[in-house]
C-alpha cells in the first residue's frame, strides 16, 4: 500500500515561502558557492532562510560554511541545527565525511527521507543545493517538491552550457519555473550564455566574475559575502 | 525513520484511505516496519496514541517487522542486519537516514559498501479496517 512518507512532505514545508533550488547540468560550475552565498545573503537580510543540501555524493555547504560536527535535535521530527542564521540540514549530519555511495532507488529514499523528518518551521526562503545533472535526485526533488523554482547556474564555457540547457529543456517541458541563469566564473566578457538563456525566453539573472581571493573565503562566511563573488550573489538575493 | 514523523505519515495516509472509501471509523491498521528503520514500538505507539484523530478512536495500531536483509552486488554473499556491537551514532545515523547503511555498512566478505537492500527497507501502510457510513 502507500508510502507513508510521502504524506508529510507537504506538511514539512507548508510554513516555508519559497523553495528555490541551485541547480546546474554540469559540476564544477560553483553551484554550491550560489547556493550558500545566496542563503547567507537573504539571512543577512533578515529573511528566515533553510538551506538544504542534497548533493549526497558531493556534500560541500558545511565546507563553504566552515561548520563540522552539527547534529539536529530531536523533537517530534528532526530540528535542523543553525549555521551562521541558517537552518541547515545535510547528509554530513549523519555520514560526517565518509563516502555515501548511493544508487538512484537509495538516493530517491534518501531524499524522502530527509524531507519527512526534517521540521523547518517557518521560513521565508529555503534554498537547496542540488545534486548536479538530470538524475534521479533533480527528478524526484521535482516531483517531491511541486512549487520548487529554480536559479540555475552554468560558467562561460560552450561544454558546461551544453549540459545546462538540458536541464533548462527538461524544466521547461516539465513547467517548472526558473528564476533565471547566473553565468558563473566570466573571465571575459561574451554574450554567448545571455544570448542563448534569452533565445530560450528565460531570464538571464547576470555575470559573476571569477573571483581569486573567494578560495581563501572558503569556511569563512563573513569573509565569504566581502568578496567580490559575495557581492554580487547578495544582489541576485536582493532581486529575488 | 523519526517515529513522530512517521506516525503522522500513517494517519495521513490512512486517514485519507478511510476517506477515499467511504469509512466512518478506522479500527484496525497494520503497519509493516522495515528493520532498518530500527523504530521504537513503544515511541510509535506514543506517538499513534498522541496524533490520532477522532476517526481512530478504537483503532488499534498494529506493528510487524520486516527483518533487514542485504545483498552485495559485488560478490552476492547475502547477510543480515545486525546492531550488536554498532556505535550509538551509527546506529541513529541509520534509523533517521536508512540509506545511511551504505556509509557505515560494507559486505563481511568482499568489503564492498555496494550492497542492496532486499527486505526490510521501508515501512508499508498494510492494511486497514473501518466501519463504512450508510449511503
Amino acid at each position: 500500500m502507500s508510502d507513508p512518507r510521502l504524506a508529510i512532505i507537504g506538511t514539512r514545508l507548508g510554513e516555508v515561502g519559497r523553495v528555490v533550488a541551485v541547480s546546474s547540468g554540469k559540476g564544477g560550475v560553483g553551484k554550491s558557492m550560489v547556493a550558500t552565498a545566496l542563503a547567507l545573503s537573504l539571512a543577512e537580510q533578515g529573511r528566515g532562510v533553510g538551506l538544504l543540501d542534497l548533493d549526497f555524493t558531493s556534500p560541500s555547504t558545511h565546507v563553504i560554511m566552515g561548520v563540522e560536527g552539527l547534529y539536529p535535535e530531536e523533537e517530534y521530527g528532526i530540528v535542523p541545527p543553525t549555521a551562521h542564521g541558517l537552518r541547515y540540514m545535510s547528509i554530513v549530519h549523519y555520514s560526517g565525511e565518509e563516502p555515501a555511495p548511493l544508487r538512484g532507488e537509495d538516493v530517491s529514499n534518501a531524499i524522502i527521507e530527509l524531507l519527512a523528518i526534517t521540521l523547518w518551521g517557518k521560513l521565508d526562503y529555503l534554498v537547496i543545493d542540488m545534486p548536479p545533472g538530470i538524475g534521479d535526485a533533480t527528478l524526484d526533488t521535482l516531483r517531491l517538491i511541486p512549487r520548487i523554482e529554480f536559479i540555475v547556474v552554468t560558467t562561460p564555457s560552450r561544454v558546461a552550457y551544453r549540459s545546462v540547457k538540458r536541464l533548462l529543456l527538461l524544466l521547461r517541458d516539465l513547467r517548472i519555473p526558473v528564476i533565471g541563469v547566473l553565468e558563473n566564473m566570466v573571465m571575459s566578457r561574451s554574450r554567448y550564455v545571455e544570448d542563448e538563456v534569452r533565445g530560450l525566453g528565460l531570464r538571464y539573472l547576470g555575470a559573476v566574475a571569477y573571483d581569486e581571493e573567494l578560495e581563501a573565503a572558503i569556511g569563512d562566511p563573513a569573509g565569504l559575502m566581502r568578496t567580490r563573488f559575495g557581492r554580487d550573489v547578495a544582489k541576485l538575493g536582493s532581486a529575488l | 525513520m523519526h517515529e513522530w514523523a512517521l506516525a503522522e505519515g500513517i494517519i495521513s495516509t490512512a486517514a485519507r484511505f478511510a476517506e477515499q472509501n467511504g469509512l466512518t471509523e478506522v479500527t484496525e491498521v497494520v503497519v509493516t516496519v522495515g528493520e532498518l528503520q530500527q523504530v521504537e514500538h513503544e515511541v510509535l505507539q506514543f506517538a499513534f496514541q498522541q496524533l490520532k484523530t477522532p476517526l481512530f478512536k478504537n483503532a488499534q495500531f498494529i506493528l510487524r517487522t520486516q527483518p533487514a536483509r542485504f545483498r552485495c552486488r559485488n560478490c552476492s554473499h547475502e547477510w543480515s542486519f545486525k546492531t550488536e556491537g554498532m556505535p550509538e551514532d551509527v546506529s541513529e545515523a541509520i534509523h533517521f537516514v536508512p540509506e545511511m547503511a551504505h556509509v557505515y555498512i560494507k559486505c563481511g566478505q568482499c568489503g564492498s559498501p555496494d550492497f542492496e537492500v532486499t527486505e526490510g527497507r521501508g515501512v508499508w501502510l498494510a492494511t486497514i479496517k473501518g466501519v463504512k457510513g450508510h449511503e
